[in-house]
């Protein structure tokens, strides 16, 4: 009994061989900073477990007000396994952001947006982008007091922008308030829209990635040594993902996701109410901005602000595409220093804020 | 159109007369009795006053007032603190004006003129006048509908039912209270304004006023310690710290206008206006029957009146201290009845906080209770529903609420067990994983070092 003839009729509809060929000359540059490609991979994985512990958590959610915290309750206490699968999905949706923003700023230090990898950048913020919308309706789905008056607080700011405000207001919660149209909404975005988006994404994405190659800073270029992909980085890959594992179950066991209270609409909003960390640091920007500046609404300029820096961020490779500019990489690395300590410094200070 | 102040004194302490002589359109009441013997051409004449005083009010009160004008200017605060204080006075917001209870004429430029008894001039009411005087508008009904057509009209009829009303009339006491006395004058406001003397936050002290006064009811031979006694009471806690103005203050027990001390025989229907369950069953209770035999008041024998404490459950039982000692002892009924609700009481008690406890402290280990917390709702349910059916003296009516709260506590302590196990069940579970995934790893690194090891060679 031999697989040989099994592989043969495979090989001759999916071309395996050619695959494995290509697999074979795949290879990825060893440098001092080897380590920030491990990220990209990670950030692939805990998305991948954020699609099977989502497809799981649905077989038993209902999208309503009225049973939407109930059968999330019936989750984590009825159903074997359930809270494992309800924690490792919070879990995972947090560190896939952590992950998240690791890469994006290794990206951006090491300059790995230098042409021809602008759509690489591009489709990654994007990704990015698309990741934060899954936290903010993902959030919201359980139905309990902190999500609904973090959910209600995350749209009024959505509702400030002048002239586009109130409409994405609306369309976000699907009327005027927070009530069971906007967690249907959610719920849709979060299992549906948003899970399509990301699926082209990350095809774009990855495709890009693996047709232009690893990219290797421009200080190492004559002098990195090389590594096969598969299997010696895949492996490698592969130790990070198990670890992972490990450590999802570890914060789930040790530290279950909280249910919280069943959200009451009619209750007044509890006191020292916070976003997801993700959003800390423009919601403790938004705190402290002054009313008024230069006349003008405090808030409204801050997201305006906030807006300006996202579109940046997708500009990033077309404002800076000469490797030989010295001037402007010093530029765009003190924006970037800036910008990564301003987000954990104001993120810690949000954390601790009553 | 003379009606001078002897000749409305003299008039004042007929009932229908002050009744009847509100508004030109109301017609004579057939039916009532007073009715013929004051159709008089005088009282038609008093009639037709009053009327116009009234509806020219609204007008009136937008028009010159040389009282208001004058008595600001006077030095004497007596004088003028009428005319300040009568800016917040809900009459004045109704449109009514000083000449409206008054009499006179404010639109005079002289002290003489606007203060002439041909044009109605009354001037300030004796005390045994003040309530005939506030009835003259507040007891008819039809010129009342015009301001507010909730207010009731029984207010001078009910006053005279009350000890102060009773003291007023029938012994000419002026110490009394009088409308004024506690609404206040010219400055008055509605009950529900809580600035109002009489809004339900303010009412205990402005009974206190007289009230909490040794020197002030010395006459009168009653104690003045109510309200220092109300204001160590579950009711006044009610009142003044959790801001619950649904709990009772003096009024609501003993009567505003028709204020007296509820006798033995109708204190429980005034606690059971609130606390009506527990009224119900007292009055099944072999207690009845005996408290009604020793003439002891029914709720306050046990809860006190004025300084009625937060019920707890060492009033009832056998113990030192347990108010049922106080008429049963060893060897009767009662002793036992109150022996076995005290213990059944306790047993639910120690139940509860058993299966709280474990829920707690598996909440503290992150595992998710709320739903056992929820249910462990019903045990307490029970044991508030127990503590109520001691009124009906009981034993078996207190069973048939704690047994059922009993399964419900202990099915919180078994939910709370689990969750235990659970959690316990958890932590080795992850122990075993976390074996396995960093052996699993480890595999992994050595085909790895395997892998690398050949390439080399």
């Amino acid at each position: 009994m031999t697989i040989e003839p099994l592989k043969d009729w495979l090989d001759e509809r999916l071309s395996i061989s050619t695959l494995q060929a290509m697999a074979a000359k795949k290879e990825v540059p060893l440098h001092r900073h080897s380590i920030w490609y491990y990220f990209g991979g990670m950030t692939l994985f805990l998305f991948a477990v954020q699609v099977a512990t989502g497809i799981l958590l649905l077989l038993y959610y209902r999208p309503s007000s009225e049973n939407a915290f109930e059968s999330v309750q019936f989750i984590i206490t009825e159903v074997k396994f359930g809270w494992l699968i309800r924690s490792i999905h919070s879990w995972s949706a947090n560190l896939m952001i952590a992950t998240l923003f690791i890469h994006l700023f290794s990206v951006f230090f090491l300059r790995a947006y230098y042409p021809p990898r602008e759509i690489t950048w591009l489709s990654g913020a994007v990704l990015l982008f698309i990741i934060i919308c899954f936290g903010f309706s993902g959030y919201l789905l359980p139905w309990n007091k902190l999500a609904f008056f973090a959910t209600k607080v995350g749209t009024e700011i959505a509702g400030v922008v002048p002239i586009v405000g109130r409409p994405v207001l609306r369309f976000l919660r699907g009327g005027d308030d927070v009530t069971g149209a906007t967690l249907t909404r959610f719920f849709g975005f979060h299992v549906a829209v948003l899970p399509a988006m990301a699926t082209v994404f990350i095809g774009i994405h990855v495709l890009l990635v693996q047709l232009h190659g690893m990219h290797v800073p421009r200080k190492y270029e004559h002098n990195y040594q090389r590594m096969k992909f598969f299997p010696n980085f895949i492996l490698r890959d592969l130790i990070g993902w198990i670890l992972a594992i490990g450590v999802l179950a570890a914060l789930a066991a040790l530290f279950p996701w909280e249910l919280g209270e069943k959200a009451d609409p009619f209750a007044p909003a509890p006191a020292g109410i916070k976003p997801e960390w993700y959003f800390l640091f423009m919601f403790q920007t938004l705190k402290w901005i002054p009313a008024k500046i230069l006349g003008m609404d405090g808030e409204v300029l801050g997201i305006m602000t906030f807006n300006a820096i996202a579109l940046l961020l997708f500009l990033v490779p077309f404002i800076d595409r000469d490797p030989e500019n010295r001037r402007r990489h010093l530029i765009f690395n003190v924006c970037g220093v800036v910008a990564l300590l301003y987000i954990v410094v104001m993120t810690i200070v949000g954390y601790v804020a009553k | 159109m003379i009606m001078g102040t002897s000749a409305y004194r003299s008039d004042r302490s007929d009932r229908t007369y002050t009744s009847h002589m509100s508004h030109p359109s109301q017609k004579s009441h057939p039916s009532h009795p007073s009715h013929k013997s004051h159709n008089t051409m005088a009282s038609r004449l008093l009639r037709l006053l009053f009327a116009v005083l009234v509806c020219s009010s609204v007008t009136a009160a937008q028009q010159k007032s040389s009282c208001i004008e004058c008595h600001l200017k006077l030095e004497d605060t007596r004088l003028s603190a009428p005319a300040k204080n009568f800016d917040n006075d809900i009459h004045k917001s109704r449109g009514l004006s000083c000449n409206d209870c008054h009499g006179g004429d404010p639109t005079a430029d002289t002290k003489e003129g606007a203060k002439d008894p041909r044009k109605g001039f009354l001037g300030k009411p004796k005390t045994l006048d003040i309530p005939a005087y506030c009835g003259k508008c507040h007891s008819d009904a039809n010129l009342m509908k015009r301001f507010n057509p909730s207010l009731r009209v029984d207010q001078e009829r009910e006053y005279y039912t009350s000890v102060h009303g009773k003291l007023l009339k029938e012994k000419g006491e002026t110490r009394v209270a009088t409308c004024i006395s506690c609404h206040s004058v010219h400055g008055i406001r509605a009950p529900s304004d809580p600035l109002s003397s009489v809004y339900p936050a303010n009412v205990a002290e402005t009974c206190a006023k007289c009230h909490a006064s040794a020197d002030y009811m010395k006459p009168f031979g009653i104690p003045s310690d109510q309200y220092t006694k109300y204001k160590t009471s579950v009711h006044a806690n009610a009142i003044y710290v959790k801001q619950d103005l649904s709990a009772p203050t003096c009024n609501d027990c003993h009567g505003n206008h028709g204020a007296a001390p509820p006798g033995i025989a109708s204190v429980a229907n005034v606690c059971g206006q609130c606390h009506a369950r527990q009224a119900e069953l007292f009055q099944t209770s072999p207690h009845k029957k005996a408290f009604d035999d020793r003439q002891l008041g029914e709720c306050i024998t046990c809860h006190s009146n004025h300084a009625i404490l937060r019920p707890n459950d060492n009033m009832i039982g056998t113990q030192q201290g347990a108010l049922c000692i106080n008429c049963h002892s060893n060897g009767d009924k009662g002793f036992a009845a109150a022996g076995i609700m005290r213990t059944r009481i306790d047993e639910l008690i120690a139940g509860i906080d058993k299966s709280s406890g474990i829920l707690n402290q598996a909440e503290r280990k992150g595992m998710e209770v709320s739903k056992p917390k929820f249910e462990l709702k019903g045990a307490t349910d029970a044991l508030t529903h127990a503590r109520v059916l001691i009124h009906s003296s009981s034993t078996a009516e207190v069973d048939k609420v704690v047994g059922p709260g009993l399964e419900v506590a202990e099915k919180g302590y078994q939910a709370g067990l689990a969750s235990l196990g659970e959690w316990k069940f958890r932590r080795e579970g992850l122990a075993v994983s976390l074996i396995f995934i960093l052996f699993l790893a480890f595999l992994v690194y050595l085909k790895l070092r395997q892998i690398e090891r050949r390439q080399v060679t």
